[in-house]
C-alpha cells in the first residue's frame, strides 16, 4: 500500500513535503493506522507522531488520515484507504512542530477559558455532593471528551480565529459543566460566553460530530448553550 | 469573554437574534412582494404608487430597509473578521460596509417616500 506522509523537521527541511513510502501489508489483516505508522517507523525511526494508550483512550494520535480527522489506533485501514492509498497529514489548523506532531497550546488555552472544573460557592458536605440519576444523566455524550482536537481542528472557524472562538471540544466541556447540578456558577460561565466569537462563531456546519472519534455531538451542545444564554437574557 | 467593538449589539446572542429576526421579516417582504406580483399580472404604475403610498406598506418597507441594513451588517462584520486579518483592513473594509449600508438605507427611505 503506498503512504503518503508529511514530513517536517525544522531543524533540517526548509519547508514541509509529502513522502511517498511502499508499505507492506500483511495478508488478510485489517490494521489499525496507528499500526502502519509503526511499520513505517521500523523502516525509518526519524518519523515523529505521538501515541500511547492504542485503544482510543488517550487521545494523543489524532491525525488527518485521507481527508478526515481521527485516532489512529482505533481507524482500521478499511475504513479510510481509497485506491490502496493512504495519505497521512497532521491536525489541520494548528502550528506543526515535526512530521505528525502538532503545537496544542492554542487548543488548551480554549479550554483552560471554560473553567473546566466544578466551581461551587457553598459549603462542602461531609460526604461528597449528591447527584440525582437524573441529574447524573445530564452529563451522558459530554463528559466522554478526551481533548484529542479532531473536532476543533476540523473546524474552520476554529481555523480562523483560534485565538478568540473556543471551539467544539471546548463548547462541548463548556456545556458539561453548564449542565451540572452541582455547579453554581452557571451565571458567571453563561456571561463568558456571550460575545460575538466564544460561542457565536459556530455555523453549525457539524464537522466536529462527524469526526469525534467518541461519537459525541459537540453542535448539539452548542446548541443548549445558546439555548441557554437565549433564556437568561430575555 | 472576547471583546468587540465593531460588533453590532457587542454581544453574540444579540447579533445572533438580530440575524434570524431580520431574516424572517426580509423572507416575509420578498414573499408578500412576489405574492402581489402574482396576483397582479397587469401592473401599472398607478397600482404600483398605490401600493407604496399605503401607510402599513411604508412601515412594512422602511422595515426591510432596516433589516437588510442589520442583516448585511452582522454578516459582512463576520466574514471580515474571519478573513481579513490585518486590523487597518478589515477596519476600512467595515467603514466601507456600513458607508454603503447607510447610503442604500437613506437611498430606500428617499425612493420609497418619492413614489
Amino acid at each position: 500500500m503506498l503512504v503518503s506522509i508529511y514530513r517536517y523537521n525544522p531543524e533540517t527541511d526548509q519547508t514541509p513535503y509529502m513522502q511517498d513510502v511502499q508499505v507492506d501489508i500483511p495478508d488478510g489483516k485489517d490494521l489499525m493506522v496507528l499500526d502502519v505508522l509503526g511499520l513505517m517507523k521500523e523502516q525509518d525511526t526519524s518519523l515523529a507522531y505521538r501515541r500511547s494508550c492504542r485503544e482510543g483512550v488517550c487521545g494523543s494520535d489524532g491525525l488527518n488520515m485521507n481527508g478526515k480527522n481521527g485516532l489512529a489506533c482505533i481507524t482500521p485501514l478499511s475504513a479510510v484507504v481509497k485506491n490502496n492509498k493512504l495519505v497521512l497529514r497532521p491536525l489541520p489548523g494548528l502550528p506543526v512542530i515535526r512530521d505528525l506532531v502538532v503545537d496544542m497550546s492554542m487548543f488548551y488555552k480554549q479550554y483552560e477559558k471554560i473553567k473546566p472544573f466544578l466551581i461551587n460557592d457553598k459549603p462542602a458536605p461531609a460526604i461528597e455532593r449528591l447527584q440525582t440519576p437524573e441529574d447524573r444523566e445530564k452529563l451522558d455524550g459530554l463528559y466522554e471528551c478526551i481533548l484529542c482536537a479532531c473536532c476543533s481542528t476540523a473546524c474552520p472557524s476554529f481555523w480562523w480565529n483560534p485565538d478568540k472562538f473556543v471551539g467544539p471540544s471546548g463548547l462541548l466541556q463548556a456545556y458539561r459543566f453548564l449542565a451540572d447540578s452541582r455547579d453554581t456558577a452557571t451565571d458567571q460561565r453563561l456571561a463568558d460566553l456571550d460575545d460575538p466569537f466564544s460561542v457565536f462563531r459556530c455555523r453549525g456546519i457539524m464537522n466536529c460530530v462527524s469526526v469525534c472519534p467518541k461519537g459525541l455531538n459537540p453542535t448539539r451542545a452548542i446548541g443548549h448553550i445558546r439555548n441557554m444564554l437565549l433564556q437568561r437574557a430575555t | 469573554m472576547v471583546a468587540s467593538v465593531t460588533s453590532l449589539g457587542r454581544s453574540g446572542l444579540y447579533d445572533w437574534m438580530v440575524q434570524r429576526v431580520s431574516a424572517v421579516i426580509l423572507a416575509a417582504y420578498v414573499l408578500f412582494l412576489l405574492g402581489y406580483f402574482v396576483a397582479t399580472p397587469d401592473l401599472t404604475y398607478a397600482d404600483w404608487s398605490g401600493l407604496f403610498a399605503n401607510t402599513c406598506m411604508k412601515i412594512f418597507t422602511i422595515m426591510a430597509l432596516v433589516s437588510l441594513s442589520t442583516h448585511a451588517w452582522v454578516g459582512m462584520w463576520t466574514i471580515s473578521t474571519d478573513y481579513l486579518k490585518n486590523g487597518v483592513v478589515r477596519f476600512l473594509f467595515q467603514g466601507f460596509c456600513g458607508g454603503v449600508m447607510f447610503v442604500y438605507f437613506v437611498w430606500g427611505v428617499q425612493i420609497l417616500w418619492g413614489l
